[in-house]
């Protein structure tokens, strides 16, 4: 859909990310990258409109685990704010639709999440069909290696080519300083067949920030605001049985409803935590090698759950403000297996 | 471009119960969404997006459950939203959805708030382990007894009110077929002679642990003309939020519940909610939170809320009814009861409450609240569009 109102990423920052943080609690990880949004728009926390946050209880091992985030955001006097039990990105979401309703100007939104103290690997099996299929403790990368494999049969990858992509995502990585694994990596052995060690992400924590802005605030706040020209996010199936693991037409279809196919992308961030998840989904976009896909190395570079498709947004919005961008596509997922995909078109104003 | 008004035009809920043995979640959630659409007398094809919340993943023991819940809400292909803002969290989800239609963004949204309590214990997922929480609270009842206490102390006011709106809002259930509990021996002694569970919180002034899910479908102007019910018009709505615990925090008046009130009040053109107002569907999972919140809704002043309780005023009769639908006390599926709130309060001004219908509800009030007294959600419904 094409939005009533301009609105814009209008600054982006994000921890560096790392395989523990036992010195840190989920607030300590989240205030330094709060306070350098607020620092990037010399905004303050009561300037703020709307606030918006996506965590999960899950991978904090406890009930009503944002409540305590909220207290790095300086929640007094009382602020306008919602959670949303999934990665920032539909967080982002739902600020953006409240900055569409004119009710705020300025939205913050966060998103934080630390795999080190548990076994992500298992935690994840707990958000499967909890009576046919949680039982059975499918873990993320067993899944993911069979959509890989479904890949690999229909002859739209191999080893050779998922390695690629983990060695470019890697390279691409050493720019990066907050990427958790910059430069090269040996694909090691099978972790789970046909996936190897560097085809899947690192575990790991981490934080992002993000504010919002509408219109000329946008203006005022950035020198070159990454306009949103189109959000969308649409659903699939949860059986893994009833879906073509091969495509994704939930992202095929919020891509078109965000407008990414009016005119070609030049810079595509796709949250695609498995190397084999890439070539699903630039097959799904129908990118072709003029677009720069995952610049900031992505999921496979720094891989913080729950914040690692609010880290795409990012990245892609801060390349248009520093001007290496003039219309990206950012990408996350959510679910097995690319079960929830969200797409946004991003563009920076004409250079002068 | 002003906001395109939202019109509330379907409702569905279960019949809450403490154990849905013979549904799975997905069933469960599906029966509201159903008596929802037929309400509205609308089919599956005729919703653009799900936006769906309820309370802590661990109440059910599965993480995101959305990603599972798709399939029964219709939502493959569709855009779905999950929501969780603590006990507020029914009804964060529904002003969430009720932004999608002003935005423009969809024209016409199912949204649904769920608990499916008999899966685990609420209790002790309530109950957090060391390190996050010294071992010194047993569930919601632990935490919130020393501000009933503090209420007390504060205002004078006599032991007995507590029992009075239990009384009171468990006679009202009985009036509703979708509520919980329905007590039809119940008298005032019984709940006074109730075990002392948390002082001075006795265990018939205490919510009861619930299955079950509410849904409504919302929409905007057009979908509103072709309703075949009178629909319901969301008036304003607002979320506050502030921090659990901090120097100088006001638990038995928050701050963010009189801010929220008063965004909803500003939005909907309201002076006077105690005049204005004609039935307000209140989050009182513990007796005493009534009169509470009905200072900090702005119903009467400080000091003064028990009073409103003891005279009457808030009987299903009196000139301020007060959870007409027997509240929270009488049902609650935790991530579902801020939405039946809104959701009753909706009924109320669309005239279709049945036997528990406020005569000639106009304005209605739905409020949720969550955390440690810190997510407030409310909406302030109508019968007719919203001045714009």
């Amino acid at each position: 859909m094409t939005p009533d109102r301009e609105v814009a990423i209008v600054a982006f920052a994000q921890s560096d990310h790392l395989r523990r943080t036992d010195d840190l609690s989920e607030v300590e990880m989240v205030m330094p990258v709060l306070h350098e949004v607020l620092r990037q728009t010399g905004l303050k926390a009561a300037d703020i409109g709307f606030t918006c946050s996506g965590s999960s209880d899950y991978l904090a091992g406890r009930a009503f685990s944002f409540t305590m985030a909220l207290d790095g955001v300086g929640a007094w006097p009382p602020i306008s704010e919602s959670h949303v039990e999934t990665d920032g990105a539909w967080a982002l979401y739902e600020a953006w639709v409240k900055l569409l309703t004119g009710e705020a100007d300025t939205a913050l939104v966060y998103s934080y999440g630390k795999s080190s103290p548990g076994s992500v690997r298992d935690v994840l099996t707990r958000q499967l069909d909890p009576y046919y299929l949680a039982p059975l403790w499918p873990d993320s990368v067993a899944l993911a290696a069979l959509q890989a494999q479904a890949l690999v049969d229909a002859g739209a990858a191999d080893e050779s080519a998922l390695a690629a992509i983990a060695a470019r995502s890697r390279e691409d990585a050493r720019a990066n300083p907050h990427a958790q694994l910059p430069g090269a990596r040996p694909q090691g052995e099978y972790v789970v067949q046909p996936l190897r060690t560097g085809d899947c992400p690192p575990i790991g924590d981490g934080a992002a920030a993000v504010i919002l802005a509408a219109g000329d605030r946008a203006r005022e706040l950035c020198d070159r605001p990454a306009w949103i020209r189109g959000m969308d996010h649409r659903i699939e199936a949860h059986s893994l049985g009833v879906r073509d693991l091969t495509d994704s037409p939930s992202t095929r279809l919020a891509a078109e409803r965000a407008g990414a196919f009016e005119r070609p992308v030049d810079t595509a961030e796709l949250h695609a935590p498995f190397s084999s998840q890439e070539v699903v989904l630039t097959r799904a976009l129908g990118l072709d090698d003029d677009v720069r896909v995952n610049p900031s190395g992505g999921a496979l570079a720094a891989n913080p759950v729950m914040a690692t498709g609010l880290v795409r947004l990012g990245e892609a919005a801060a390349r248009i403000h520093r001007g290496e961008s003039d219309r990206a596509l950012a990408h996350a997922t959510s679910g097995p297996c690319l079960q929830q995909n969200l797409v946004a078109v991003l563009e920076g104003d004409p250079r002068a | 471009m002003p906001k395109e008004p939202v019109a509330v035009v379907g409702i569905g809920q279960t019949k809450h119960v403490a154990a849905r043995g013979d549904v799975s979640i997905a069933g469960l959630v599906r029966e509201a969404a159903v008596r929802a659409l037929a309400d509205a007398e609308l089919g599956w094809a005729d919703i653009d997006a799900v936006v769906i919340g309820k309370a802590p993943d661990f109440f059910e023991g599965v993480m995101m459950p959305e990603l599972y819940l798709a399939d029964a809400l219709g939502a493959v292909g569709k855009p779905m939203l999950r929501v969780h803002t603590a006990g507020s969290v029914g009804g964060s989800t529904a002003l969430v959805a009720a932004n999608l239609v002003s935005a423009r963004v969809h024209r016409t949204v199912l949204t649904l708030a769920f608990e499916k309590q008999s899966e685990s214990n609420a209790m002790w997922g309530l109950s957090l382990p060391v390190p996050f929480q010294q071992p010194l609270l047993a569930g919601a009842g632990g935490f919130f007894a020393p501000h009933v206490r503090a209420y007390m102390r504060r205002t004078g006011a006599p032991d007995g009110i507590g029992s009075l709106v239990a009384y009171k809002d468990r006679r009202n259930a009985l009036k509703n077929p979708y509520a919980h509990l329905h007590e039809h021996d119940l008298t005032l002694e019984k709940v006074q002679a109730s075990p002392m569970l948390w002082d001075p919180i006795r265990y018939s002034e205490t919510c009861p642990s619930s299955d079950g899910a509410c849904a409504m479908i919302l929409t905007d102007r057009t979908g509103a003309a072709r309703s075949p019910r009178p629909p319901a018009w969301v008036h304003g709505g607002a979320m506050r939020s502030e921090p659990t615990l901090f120097a100088g925090k006001d638990f038995v008046s928050p701050r963010a519940g009189r801010d929220c009130a008063a965004d909803v009040y500003r939005q909907s053109g309201i002076t006077d909610p105690r005049r204005e107002i004609d039935a307000v569907e209140m989050y009182v999972p513990f007796s005493w939170y009534e009169p509470m919140w009905l200072e900090n809704l702005g119903f009467a002043e400080e000091g003064e809320g028990w009073k409103l309780t003891e005279a009457g005023v808030t009987e299903l009769d009196g000139d301020l009814p007060v959870n007409p639908s027997g509240g929270v006390l009488s049902t609650n599926p935790i991530g579902a009861s801020g939405m039946i709130r809104f959701a009753e309060a909706a009924l109320q001004v669309r005239g279709g409450a049945g036997e528990h219908q406020v005569d000639g509800a106009r304005r209605a009030l739905g409020h949720a609240y969550g955390g440690g007294a810190q997510f407030f959600s409310m909406w302030l419904v109508g019968d007719t569009p919203p001045a714009t």
